[in-house]
């Protein structure tokens, strides 16, 4: 059991939890992810490691369905049953130069930890952040220490830039302000802020989600296409280039078990009104 | 053996053989002549004294039996029922040259069975050295390994990546062939000799290699959990599975009980399943189990089916129907699978094995199409790749399986490997009689310094 010793909401919908996980924490980097299971009952889903803090690992994710649902009503002192990882292959922390990382919704928890690891290898870092309105963006105080420049964007315009953050990628591009980008957010926020960087040289990379049971390479459900070839997102990834990659097949995929995760949110919502029994 | 009727086990995921009774136990176990050199020993991987243990049976002495057994093999309960017996101890069984070998797998299963419910004897420890083992993978080569380290008076720490122990006895082998209940209780006597078990820890990441190399001695059996695909179109549509993951969801998630178990699995109304060896059997009969109607899809004929002898008499009985001398070439549809291309196959000349090789027909009617919403691919694992992969001076075949020798040993002079990492895909018991080997090694080599 892996207990959850800080719990806060973040914004709407959006929790951040810190989970105490020493063998996660002794080893885990940017660009790496967990897989949690809540209980007996539980499937397991993966959750980028998004800090680490002593022997605490902090995921925040966004209650979009049944076990995230499921995750967002335990209470500060409760524990999981199961915490597997680092898994993933680490980013490509190198010195590039300059360097962006986007991030849109949730995907903005994967950026404080690779910017600060960025930083330390000698990188300049831009922070570009974007999400539906003001109530959808997250850890904006943490990012701008993070990085050395911090844009905000939303979508209404109800905060900074009314607009996408593909937009300002599209001018430090056209002004050669960069050298590697990193992308993280919904898949189709990915493809679409990644034509920003094709055919200019700039290192573009994105970190796919595809469906994951095991996360060890052991059963290929999240298997992805990258410059045709087929690839393990758990192992070779998530991080990819961002050019190789066949999106709307991953799209496609993310939407195999669209029914049953309804069925299994509604049988939750049933089951939870009488008090927790199987 | 006795097996449940059909309609009645295609309802649930209950063991389908019930297992002798103690009188059939004793009345077969004195079929065996107690050859004074007997053959069937030969045939078993890690050489049980096989008339020993009958003739125990034979005379009702159980106990005895189980000690015997368990002098050479800790986890008789799964080998009695996965081994392939007509390829091991019965096959080379002298009964068998005229007659019916005799049961011996059902008799070690008999054995362990009694033992379980009568009280399990704790085996001897040595006293405590001081010495620390790792053990990566908690299969039955590292249970196996472990045990034997146990044994030897050396700490033990078995770190596993999975929330369960067990390997492929957990995640792979159904619970209609392999009950959970007997795979935990065989795991927890090994644990009961004092092994520290860490879950959820990937070695080359959770633990870092340097970390891994600090122990007194290292034993890998990581196992041949990489799933191959065919490489053919349409092999990422929704509804297409490896066997292993289409058996993960089952075994170890539970999807057979969505939505009381939240993993979900699309269960198909036809399934195609691809191969011939256990797993694709293994497959095939989960998919029955979840309601499809179920084509097994293999290149070579009926008589080639490398899995074994029961389970293929199983599936034939459950109603899988067999598509043989064929190769799918294309999945259709998408996003969604709507069929399943195959092309027939000729049967050419013998391959090494004695085998024909299968070439694709030519000409008219050479391909044919199957109606399928769920393609499963069973057509094969390679080794895991992650940490050997991870370990710098860690020499390795072309197929990626770690390189060892007789004894076990790597070509780092503490670390040691066994079972499907080392040999490719295999069976149970050869995973433990390598892991026994590389076990022995290790005591060795700890003893001596
Ligand atoms: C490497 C990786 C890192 C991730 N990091 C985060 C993160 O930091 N924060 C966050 O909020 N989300 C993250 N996700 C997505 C997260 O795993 C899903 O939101 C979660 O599984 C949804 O589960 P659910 O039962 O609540 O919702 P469901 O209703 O079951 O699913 C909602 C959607 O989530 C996706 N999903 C469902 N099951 C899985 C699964 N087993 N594996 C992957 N995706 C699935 C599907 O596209 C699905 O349509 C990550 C995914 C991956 C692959
Ligand atoms: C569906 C199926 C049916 C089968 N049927 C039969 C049968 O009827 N009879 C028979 O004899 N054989 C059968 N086999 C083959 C048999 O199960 C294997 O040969 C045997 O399990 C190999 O044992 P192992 O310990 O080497 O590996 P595994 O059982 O694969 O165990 C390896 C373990 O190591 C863990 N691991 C891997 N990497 C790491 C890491 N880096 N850190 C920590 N842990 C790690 C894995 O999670 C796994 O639990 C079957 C196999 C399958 C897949
Ligand atoms: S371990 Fe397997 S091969 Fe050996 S005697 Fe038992 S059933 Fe036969
Ligand atoms: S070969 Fe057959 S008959 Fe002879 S000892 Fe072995 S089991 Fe008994
Ligand atoms: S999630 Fe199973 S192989 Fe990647
Ligand atoms: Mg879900």
């Amino acid at each position: 059991m892996y207990k959850i010793v800080k719990r806060d909401q973040i914004a709407d919908n959006i929790f951040e939890y810190w989970i105490n996980a020493p063998h996660v924490t002794k080893n885990g980097c940017a660009g790496q992810f967990v897989v949690i299971r809540i209980d007996e009952h539980g499937e397991r889903i993966p959750l980028t490691i998004s800090g680490i803090r002593g022997d605490d690992v902090r995921i925040v994710f966004m209650a979009v369905g049944k076990t995230t649902q499921q995750l967002a009503a335990l209470q500060e002192g409760e524990s999981i049953q199961d915490i597997a990882g680092p898994l993933g292959t680490p980013s490509e922390v190198k010195k590039w130069g300059r360097c962006a990382v986007i991030g849109g919704g949730v995907g903005i928890a994967c950026l404080p930890i690779l910017a600060r690891e960025l930083r330390e290898a000698g990188n300049e870092v831009t922070g570009i952040i974007g999400a539906r309105n003001e109530g959808l963006l997250l850890l904006e105080d943490e990012l701008r220490n993070a990085c050395d420049e911090l844009v905000i964007c939303t979508d209404d315009g109800s905060k900074g830039h009314h607009g996408f953050p593909a937009d300002i990628l599209k001018e430090k591009v056209a002004a050669k302000e960069l050298d590697a980008v990193w992308i993280i957010g919904p898949a189709i926020m990915m493809k679409i802020t990644s034509m920003a960087t094709l055919n200019t040289g700039i290192k573009t990379f994105v970190s796919l989600n595809p469906i994951m049971v095991d996360g060890t390479g052991m059963c290929g459900s999240c298997r992805v296409t990258i410059g045709g070839e087929t690839k393990f997102a758990c192992v070779d990834g998530p991080e990819f280039d961002a050019h190789q990659v066949d999106w709307d097949e991953l799209m496609n995929r993310q939407r195999t078990y669209t029914g049953q995760e309804k069925e299994s949110l509604e049988h939750y919502h049933e089951h939870k009104c009488r008090c927790g029994d199987h | 053996m006795n097996r449940r009727p059909v309609e009645e086990r295609l309802r649930d995921f209950n063991e389908v053989a019930t297992g002798l009774s103690k009188e059939s136990a004793v009345l077969e176990a004195k079929r065996c002549m107690g050859c004074p050199k007997p053959l069937c020993v030969d045939g078993c991987p890690v050489s049980i004294d096989i008339p020993g243990f009958i003739n125990a049976i034979a005379e009702e002495d159980f106990r005895k039996a189980s000690r015997i057994v368990k002098a050479d093999n800790m986890l008789p309960a799964i080998c009695g029922r996965v081994c392939p017996q007509e390829a091991q101890c019965q096959g080379t069984c002298i009964l068998g040259k005229k007659g019916k070998p005799v049961r011996i797998g059902d008799l070690e299963r008999f054995v362990a069975d009694w033992e379980r419910e009568n009280g399990v004897e704790a085996p001897e420890t040595a006293p405590t050295t001081g010495k620390h083992v790792a053990i990566v993978g908690s299969g039955p080569a590292g249970i196996t390994a472990a045990s034997e380290c146990l044994r030897a008076g050396h700490e033990v720490t078995i770190f596993e990546s999975l929330h369960e122990a067990g390997g492929v006895l957990t995640y792979g082998i159904p619970a209609f062939r392999m009950p959970k209940g007997i795979v935990k209780f065989e795991i927890d006597q090994v644990l009961a000799l004092g092994a520290e078990l860490k879950l959820n820890h990937i070695v080359g990441r959770s633990v870092a290699v340097d970390e891994l190399l600090a122990y007194d001695a290292v034993f890998i059996g990581t196992g041949a959990g990489l799933p191959y695909f065919m490489g053919i179109e349409g092999e990422n549509y929704g509804g297409v599975y490896s066997a292993n993951e289409f058996l993960t969801r089952v075994n170890l998630m539970h999807a057979d009980k969505f939505p009381e178990y939240d993993t979900p699995i699309i269960r198909g109304s036809r399934v195609a399943v691809v191969g011939g060896g256990n797993v694709a059997m293994d497959s095939a009969r989960v998919a029955r189990r979840l309601g499809a109607k179920v084509y097994l899809i293999y290149r070579r004929r009926e008589d080639d089916l490398p899995a074994r002898a029961e389970e293929i008499e199983n599936a034939v009985q459950e109603g899988v129907e067999f598509v043989c001398c064929a190769n799918p070439t294309k999945i259709l549809g998408g996003p969604e699978v709507q069929g399943i291309e195959c092309n027939r196959m000729d049967m050419c000349e013998l391959d090494e094995s004695g085998r024909p090789i299968p070439r694709p027909c030519t000409g008219v009617d050479s391909t044919f199409t199957l109606d399928v919403d769920v393609v499963i691919e069973a057509i094969g694992q390679g080794p895991n790749p992650l940490l050997a992969g991870l370990i710098p001076d860690l020499k390795r075949g072309r197929r990626g399986n770690i390189e060892v020798d007789e004894d076990g040993r790597t070509s780092i002079p503490h670390v040691f490997a066994g079972g499907d990492i080392a040999t490719g895909a295999a069976t149970v018991i050869w995973a433990m009689g390598s892991a026994k080997k590389a076990a022995a090694s290790i005591n060795k080599m700890l003893s001596e310094n």
